[in-house]
């Protein structure tokens, strides 16, 4: 294989793999995004999405329909984030300490109830075909798009229109600005953060579901690796704004398909490195994007990690 | 005639008496809470087992045989707690300064390489009480400098030290797999990648009489230590000031900074000493069996203990019988092993919204109108 070939095959998996790999790290970037700004954080979408994966494909094993399961991904979720934002609500409760113990309950409640799904082959998710004008198998595979990634991106349009533009929208942003604000103009603090943090966990049980019926396709217990928490530090460097989420979840697609890109390509010394690549390249934005002046653009006044 | 006007010796002393059985009162709000939050996390269990048709005297029964009945199972108990009491020390060190570590796995791993892989070039020459000086030094060194640097990293660019040790988390493990499947592998051996076994005769031995190694006495020694740094010196005084309130501490002209990188570093440091007895006391060898969770089921042990290095030793006793009967629970009543990990993520809520107890009920709080 020439080298010219070499590196369109790992650019174009690498396209490929943004796509594919993106899709979950969009949707729990956007529902963490919609509940920090309400003004908290929550650590727990990890659970959340292992918790996702597995109800949406059991779901999707019993039924015989993958989009049911992706629905009752996001109630599943919905109720963890209707967990975290009622256990928020009671004074001195940290915000950030039931997140990871939402985390580890999600995870186990997952590992548990998912003993049983781990041989049995669920029905996946289809996908739409754009490489039909191509004659290229590696374009046309590239292309093959799933559905929810398109509606991972509309949702992204949504949620940066409505924030701007509508009276909730408001509502939610002045919430996570300065709640005695929120509280002078009439708004229930706890109610909106506890309805945020509950959207936020249905968006965040649908991306676990992508991970279970379309990309890797199965339910194993290895199948998260920390993307709920790398979401986390994707909303930091997104700026709290969706349409930056869907870039920087592009990003992290690439970074987390360049191992097994160069993999096929017979490139395998130091993988270990390039499979943590979406980790370093977290790390490092983290470090770049962020100040020890703390006055980030964008970040919800309320919020307890920027504080 | 009996004196009975009452000396005012006497009036002191009742009313010292009085003083002290109303300071065990209110103290006793931070034993009687957490036992009531054990209590409830119990009894939803309890419930979420009858759900399943599970009977949860049994899952109560087989705890107490698998991990404090005999004293095999204390021995398997007290191995189990060791490197939970060194990592819960990585959670409970920072948290004074308010910072939440949950990285501490990372520190573990690599503390645990570095033991291992410093052992290599000396395991020829060296006699077995320097060799394993040295390695205890480079896990410790290998585990500050990793946590120190989230640290350091919170402190002059203001990443958020929680994420970040995460991600450090995955970093380590794939630096971990690096080396033990590259060039520090034994090619030796065909299984599992490896480095370089240390020698049996060059392992931390047992504790005479017992199965369990002297990583045990080591962590208890560890925890009176740092408590003592934590409550009784100036850096103690002062981290928890920093924890208080940073621009309080900051105002007063306190070394914020030097006081993160220091609580982070020993903190990490902890946690690369369970490495290192992991390494030198069990498996005798750096591999991926390093990656047990330890690290995570430590940031549970320090939140129950709600930071306090002398609470931890108990309460990480008491989550390794808890481990240590999972094999026996997951065959004997037919669950799965994450069934430990339900009852764990439980708890760890259950004791989280009891801290919204502390102060407000009336039983625990002091006298009106007393001083």
């Amino acid at each position: 294989m020439t080298g010219d070939a070499g590196l369109t095959t790992v650019l174009l998996a690498m396209f490929a793999g943004a796509i594919r790999v993106s899709t979950p790290f969009l949707f729990v970037s956007l529902g963490e995004m919609l509940t920090e700004k309400s003004g908290r954080i929550n650590l727990g979408l990890e659970g959340t999405l292992v918790f996702g994966a597995m109800s949406g494909y059991a779901v999707s094993y019993h039924t015989g329909s993958p989009w049911f399961g992706v629905l009752v991904a996001g109630v599943c979720g919905s109720v963890f984030g209707a967990l975290h934002g009622f256990l928020c609500k009671l004074p001195k409760v940290n915000d950030i300490a039931i997140g990871i113990a939402l985390m580890l309950f999600g995870t186990g409640l997952a590992f548990f109830f998912g003993k049983a799904y781990i041989q049995p082959s669920a029905p996946r998710l289809p996908s739409l075909s754009f490489g039909a004008w191509s004659d290229h198998p590696g374009v046309r595979q590239a292309l093959e798009i799933n559905p929810l990634f398109l509606l991972g991106i509309a949702l992204a349009v949504f949620l940066w229109w409505s924030l701007k533009n509508t009276r909730y929208g408001l509502i939610i942003r002045t919430t996570g600005d300065s709640a005695p604000a929120a509280l002078a103009l009439g708004i229930d603090v706890n109610q909106v953060r506890l309805l945020s943090t509950m959207a936020g966990g249905f968006f965040a049980g649908i991306g676990g579901s992508f991970l279970s019926l379309y990309y890797p396709g199965s339910w194993t217990e290895g199948l998260s690796s920390g993307q709920g928490l790398m979401a986390v530090a994707l909303v930091i460097f997104a700026r709290w704004n969706p349409i930056y989420c869907f870039w920087a979840a592009l990003l992290f697609g690439a970074a987390g398909a360049l191992g097994p890109a160069l993999q096929s390509i017979g490139i395998s010394r130091g993988y270990h490195f390039f499979n943590a690549a979406p980790y370093i390249l977290t790390l490092f934005i983290m470090i770049v994007s962020t100040s020890r002046r703390r006055s980030l653009k964008g970040a919800p006044g309320e919020l307890s990690i920027t504080k | 005639m009996a004196d009975t006007t009452e000396t005012p010796g006497i009036a002191v002393q009742t009313d010292l008496i009085g003083n002290t059985l109303d300071n065990i009162r209110r103290s006793s709000e931070y034993i009687v809470i957490p036992l009531l939050a054990l209590i409830v996390a119990g009894a939803l269990f309890s419930v979420f087992l009858l759900a399943l048709g599970k009977s949860p005297a049994d899952f109560v029964a087989l705890v107490w045989r698998g991990g404090f009945g005999t004293s095999f199972s204390w021995q398997n108990t007290l191995v189990r707690a060791t490197p939970l009491i060194f990592t819960a020390l990585c959670v409970a060190i920072p948290a004074r300064l308010g910072l939440v570590i949950i990285g501490g796995e990372g520190a573990l791993v690599l503390g645990g390489l570095a033991a291992a892989s410093i052992a290599i070039p000396m395991v020829d020459w060296a006699p077995a009480s320097l060799l394993l000086g040295v390695m205890a030094i480079a896990g410790c060194l290998a585990g500050a400098l990793w946590i120190g640097c989230v640290g350091a990293l919170r402190y002059y660019r203001g990443v958020n030290e929680t994420i970040s040790s995460l991600l450090m988390f995955y970093i380590a493990v794939s630096i971990l797999n690096f080396f033990v499947e590259g060039f520090l592998r034994d090619p030796s051996d065909p299984n599992k990648p490896s480095t370089k076994p240390i020698g049996a005769e060059n392992m931390v031995g047992a504790i005479p009489g017992t199965d369990l190694h002297w990583g045990l006495p080591a962590g208890v020694a560890l925890c009176a230590v740092l408590y003592l740094l934590m409550n009784r010196t100036t850096f103690g005084f002062a981290a928890r000031v920093a924890g208080g309130n940073l621009r309080a501490a900051q105002a007063q002209g306190l070394p914020v900074g030097r006081l993160m990188v220091i609580s982070c570093a020993i903190a990490g440091a902890c946690a690369g000493l369970a490495g290192f007895f992991e390494v030198a006391a069990i498996h005798g060898k750096a591999n991926a069996s390093l990656i047990a969770g330890y690290g995570f089921t430590g940031i549970l042990v320090s939140f129950l203990a709600r930071h306090n290095p002398l609470v931890i030793i108990p309460v990480a006793i008491f989550l390794g019988g808890i481990a240590a009967s999972g094999g026996l629970i997951q065959r004997r009543m037919d669950l799965p092993d994450a069934t430990v990990m339900v009852l764990q993520g439980l708890l760890f809520l259950v004791i989280l919204v009891s801290e919204t107890f502390y102060g407000s009920l009336p039983f625990f709080r002091p006298k009106r109108g007393t001083s």
